[in-house]
């Protein structure tokens, strides 16, 4: 019974052997492939590369299948990749403006340049068990109420000058809020630091954080924590008053200016869901009033994330604002340090690892206390204790 | 070895910014030292930071052994032992003397290390001041200026409730007379073999992302006061298999009716003295 309680090489394999087939599950099953994950299962494909900080489909498909569907697993096994390749290049910022939207919305405007765009939502399904969908069967498109999207839009030439690069580009509809900007009653978009953003992969965090470390924290932050934490700001835990001025999907192009042309090249296309939201004024006697603003951007389709960070994202900039704190959205540190999903599933799931040693201390503490008589402190050797005299 | 991946899975720019780290955390013994942290292939809390450093220091001619509990075959042991012999191909050792890198989680060996030897301990929370100030900020400037009256409280208040202080591993300590440290989950039992201890001592949090060490020699001070002075564990019981008055020992329970078996934690400690007694027998 003493190895019993012992592990070892053996039971880790006969383990993982276990796990092997619990994830192909039924034999007679045809095995899933990849392209039926990253087609039909794209969001919880978008997911793993949000929160795994790394666009490629194809392996965050095998990681989905690797980890059995266990998302948080997924993420972790896409990071543990993507903290082997090398930094070949920083990008340019990309240029959400001129995006080519699939789906673009405004809570703040009935209607505005550019139009109003669903795109494919889950908003205004009804939520009833498609059974036809058990049978194999395609559901029947729902009737198509919406404006048709827009042809594809022209793309971006191969090369960019920088000096023509504007805001609200004529390629993509105009920012939603550049038309409050244009009255002055937002405030610009608030700095995030310096050109040469840090890197949070690669530098340890430091309090308090720029902006820019934040919003790539909470870009690669777990999206349950995310929405939890907006959601307070939303019941009073630091509430920003917050308006969904646009959220906007759709592909945007990659750039990358290589030092020996000097001018920006397109690397390749991603997909993000951007949400720019309207949030309480501030103002001062000086200063007139300005709505102030949070920003949320994920990988792939991703607005339950996008919207969650754009509200925490402005909850932490309360400190900045002169706003009360003390909500826990509020709180740099407390957001920042327990974001990430793969920290603290390792760090919760290390409880099962062995404490024996540490509890039998305990152990020993709690009888000695429960004891509490000079008899049984007298019955300690001398601390000298560690050693090899018998 | 796995193919596809640098000697000790890092890379040589990472153990770079590793090595750095730990030198500096040697020269400012028990101050913790910020290091950018990778994600590694295991879970963050299951050893990442120990793993990064040994990874980092680890090379060819290095004898690598790897305990969890003070044990060698516990599973998180095999596990990160196992890794280190694939991406690293270096030897592995059972014992304590012919290790030249003792990576643990928990313990010290029973075994006294020697100069030469280097002990990598795994940490999860590595700010001692955590439990009584959450913030970083706020810890970093109680040990900018040695404000540790919390700590001192916090004992004392131990005293005022249960009549001693109520740690039992963990135990803080104070570093050549300077900084507040952790020294990693321990039993207090082996804090002091951390007492000037000839070999260096490092200590990896990896999901916290501190570094910091202990050099050879440096006095590791357990907190205590003049009329509670620091004392360690012991048991009435010895080891049933090797018959040690004076290792750890770990309580196990053997039936249902709750009988009780007391053995080494340390496994290499207390298969050395059972050899060593056989053989005695057979002389």
């Amino acid at each position: 019974m003493y190895v019993a309680v012992k592990g070892g090489e053996r039971a880790i394999e006969a383990a993982h052997e276990l796990l092997a087939q619990a994830r192909r599950g039924d034999p007679q099953v045809p095995e899933l492939t990849l392209q039926q994950v990253s087609g039909q299962l794209s969001l919880a494909v978008d997911r793993v590369m949000a929160e795994g900080s790394l666009y490629d489909r194809e392996l965050a498909a095998l990681a989905i299948k690797q980890a059995r569907g266990d998302l948080i697993e997924a993420v972790f096994l896409l990071r543990a990749f993507r903290t082997t390749l090398p930094r070949l290049a920083v990008t340019r910022p990309i240029e959400t403006g001129r995006m080519a939207p699939r789906r673009r919305i405004s809570a703040t405007f009935k209607d505005l340049p550019g139009g109003q765009m669903l795109g494919p939502t889950f908003d205004y399904t009804h939520r009833l068990l498609d059974f036809a969908l058990a049978a194999g069967a395609s559901a029947a498109p729902e009737p198509a109420g919406v404006p048709a999207e827009p042809g594809p839009m022209p793309r971006a030439p191969a090369a960019v000058d920088p000096a023509a690069d504007v805001n609200g580009d004529a390629r993509g509809p105009a920012r939603a809020l550049a038309f409050l900007d244009a009255e002055d009653l937002i405030e610009r978009p608030p700095m995030t630091g310096s050109d040469d953003p840090p890197d949070i992969t690669r530098d340890p965090l430091a309090f308090p954080a720029p902006r820019a470390a934040r919003l790539q924290n909470l870009a690669r932050g777990d999206e349950g924590f995310l929405l939890a934490l907006g959601y307070s700001t939303q019941r009073g835990y630091g509430r920003t008053h917050p308006f969904a001025g646009e959220i906007r999907m759709g592909e945007v192009e990659v750039e990358i200016v290589p030092e020996e042309l000097g001018f920006a090249i397109v690397i390749g296309e991603v997909t993000v869901t951007e949400c720019d939201m309207v949030n309480q004024f501030a103002g001062s006697a000086t200063e007139p009033a300005r709505f102030t603003r949070g920003y949320g951007l994920a990988f792939g389709e991703g607005e339950r994330k996008a919207m969650a960070m754009a509200l925490v994202d402005r909850a932490l900039r309360a400190d900045q604002l002169g706003e009360d704190t003390g909500a826990p959205a509020q709180d740099q540190e407390f957001v920042l340090y327990h974001s990430d999903n793969v920290e603290a599933s390792g760090f919760v799931q290390h409880l099962k690892l062995p404490h024996y040693v540490d509890f039998q201390s305990e152990l020993n503490l709690i009888r000695r206390i429960r004891a509490g008589t000079p008899r049984a402190v007298a019955a300690e050797p001398e601390p000298a204790a560690a050693g090899e005299e018998d | 070895m796995i193919a596809g991946y640098n000697f000790a899975y890092l890379d040589e720019q990472t153990k770079r910014m590793i090595r750095r780290a730990i030198l500096k955390a040697t020269a400012i013994p028990g101050y913790q030292v910020p290091f950018a942290s990778r994600e590694m292939p295991l879970p963050y809390g299951w050893g990442t930071g120990g793993i990064q450093v040994t990874a980092s220091i680890i090379g060819r001619g290095d004898t690598l052994k790897v305990i969890d509990q003070g044990a060698d075959d516990t599973t998180n042991a095999v596990s990160i032992r196992r890794f280190f012999a694939r991406t690293a191909g270096v030897r592995t050792t059972e014992r304590t003397r012919e290790a030249s890198i003792i990576q643990t989680r928990h313990r010290i060996p029973e075994t006294p290390l020697r100069e030469g030897q280097i002990i990598v301990f795994q940490v999860p929370i590595p700010e001692p001041l955590r439990w009584l100030e959450p913030r970083e900020r706020e810890t970093r400037r109680m040990h900018a200026h040695a404000d540790y009256g919390a700590m001192y409280v916090k004992l004392y208040e131990d005293i005022a409730r249960y009549g001693r202080i109520a740690t039992g591993y963990d135990y803080p300590v104070v570093v050549n007379g300077r900084y507040l440290m952790r020294p990693s989950p321990i039993p207090k039992f082996d804090n002091p073999k951390l007492d000037r201890l000839p070999a260096l001592a490092l200590f990896g949090a990896g999901r916290e992302k501190r570094i910091y060490a202990v050099p050879p020699h440096t006095p590791v001070k357990s907190l205590d006061f003049e009329d509670h002075p620091f004392r360690v564990e012991s048991w009435r019981e010895r080891c049933a298999l090797c018959g040690s008055g004076s290792s750890f020992l770990d309580e196990i329970v053997v039936d249902d009716s709750g009988r009780r078996m007391f053995v080494c934690s340390d496994t290499d400690y207390c298969s050395g003295r059972r050899a060593k007694r056989s053989g005695a027998e057979a002389a």
